[in-house]
């Protein structure tokens, strides 16, 4: 064996796109044996033709990125902030984190974005639970078990965005959905028979009939290379699961799409295909949007989940809101649209185990 | 063999929160060469603390696990067969936790 430069053990492969330096990864999305520095300016490359192609962004924008201090938000951040810059996109960037009230996670996590706020220059802006809905986290567990948090959290998250993003005063949220999280997100609306979601979720920008639209810059962009990049560039980012997670379905979907990955890595983008070209049957019964009562959010429901949801804990009743039998009785409001054929859509939960 | 293993993503709280490790390795009996197969084994036995089914799966990595061989990735060098050398820096990094 020769005793120079390493690693010749692998026949010392050269990136494909190069021929010069040596391979330093294989892009699940093509296959292709590439270098660092040819992995960066496609990686970067891929991201500024998804957000042209699908015209994300316009000039003189405000755009806030949700940032969690994760790796897909931070990549999110410095690459935004890059091609803003290189590309002269004209976007005014800034960080929206929501706090949940989380020890041991959050609390982590905030320090993470504090410092990418003056790592990549960007203003930062925290919304919390406590402020908003005067509850946290491990105040709403402490009450409900630790079942249904994720349906709590992803509720009232949503919600905290749009109000970061409207105290900000931005006109879109960029968030750091990656091509797998949306894959996973595709089965498990399947799994779970929610058309309604299914029919949306491989939107790239979603939202546009509410307060503040979305977009996904990342919806082509694999996990792996996420996290590739993040490594090779060393960028700062926070690395642990949310101590609520394991009891959370998703986790289903995400096992079962990582174990695709690895025998047909080209599935992801393919199953994010097949939710694009879904089309809904025009006899299956989808609920209309309208507003909440209480709040004025948007909502297919007299009022919105997040309304439902902090009634039942102020009322002491962590069931309200939960399952398929849902409702706040007479003075309330959710009624069930059923029909004998298709189970009620707007009753889904997110993160229960219950079927 | 000595190598330096490192462990990212939240791996390394399998470890009991230590991210670097510089490890002494035993070839297997008989054998001339260390395989990352068996060197997965190896830090399944020595190295993993709690939770090993949050590194791995059978005899690989569990699915959403990164492996760099000197900043390479596995998938370019056999993963399993990549045999390994002395001195050589072997990087674990978990995908999966929130972004």
């Amino acid at each position: 064996m020769e005793a120079d430069s390493k690693p010749k053990k692998s026949g010392a492969r050269l990136c494909c796109v190069c021929n010069q330096n040596r391979a330093a990864l294989k892009r699940p999305k093509t296959l292709e044996q590439i270098c660092r520095e040819c992995f960066y300016a496609v990686f970067e490359e891929e991201i500024h033709q998804v957000i042209l192609e699908n015209q994300l962004f316009k000039p003189g924008d405000r755009i806030a990125i949700g940032a969690s201090g994760g790796k897909d938000s931070t990549v999110l951040a410095y690459v935004l902030s890059e091609l803003n810059r290189r590309h002269n996109y004209g976007l005014d960037l800034f960080l929206l984190s929501v706090d949940e009230g989380i020890t041991g996670y959050r609390d982590d996590s905030l320090e993470t974005v504090k410092r990418n706020e003056l790592q990549y220059g960007l203003p930062l802006k925290i919304v919390s639970y406590k402020d908003l809905y005067g509850w946290t986290m491990d105040e709403i567990v402490k009450m409900i078990g630790l079942k249904n948090n994720c349906t709590f959290c992803g509720v009232f998250r949503r919600q905290a965005l749009d109000r970061g993003a409207a105290l900000l005063k931005v006109d879109k949220v960029a968030t750091g959905h990656n091509a797998d999280d949306i894959a996973e997100t595709v089965l498990l609306n399947i799994l779970r028979g929610d058309i309604a979601r299914l029919s949306r979720c491989t939107s790239i920008i979603t939202g546009e009939d509410g307060p503040i639209p979305r977009c996904k810059p990342f919806k082509y962009t694999y996990e792996k290379e996420i996290v590739m990049y993040a490594y090779f560039k060393k960028l700062d980012y926070f690395s642990t699961e949310c101590i609520y997670s394991p009891n959370a379905y998703r986790g289903f979907a995400r096992e079962f799409i990582k174990d695709l990955e690895r025998i047909r890595p080209r599935a992801i983008l393919d199953i994010i295909k097949s939710g694009e070209d879904f089309r809904i049957s025009t006899t299956t019964k989808m609920p209309e949007q309208g507003t909440c009562e209480r709040c004025g959010y948007i909502s297919s429901q007299k009022w919105c989940k997040a309304c439902v949801l902090l009634e039942g804990l102020n009322r002491g009743l962590p069931k309200l809101g939960i399952g398929r039998t849902q409702g706040l009785n007479s003075d309330g409001k959710k009624d069930r649209k059923r029909d004998s054929r298709t189970p009620s859509i707007e009753s889904k939960q997110c993160g229960s185990l219950e079927f | 063999m000595h190598l330096t293993l490192e462990f990212g993503g939240g791996l390394e709280l399998l470890c009991k929160s230590v991210k670097f490790h510089n490890v002494n390795v035993d070839l297997p009996k008989g054998a001339d060469k260390l395989s990352m197969r068996d060197l997965l084994a190896w830090v399944r036995t020595n190295l993993i603390k709690e939770r090993p089914e949050m590194f791995m799966k059978g005899e690989s990595v569990r699915p959403g696990v990164l492996v760099l061989v000197n900043d390479c990735d596995w998938e370019l060098s056999g993963q399993l067969d990549t045999t390994l050398e002395e001195k050589d820096v072997v990087v674990f990094i978990s995908t999966l936790h929130g972004g």
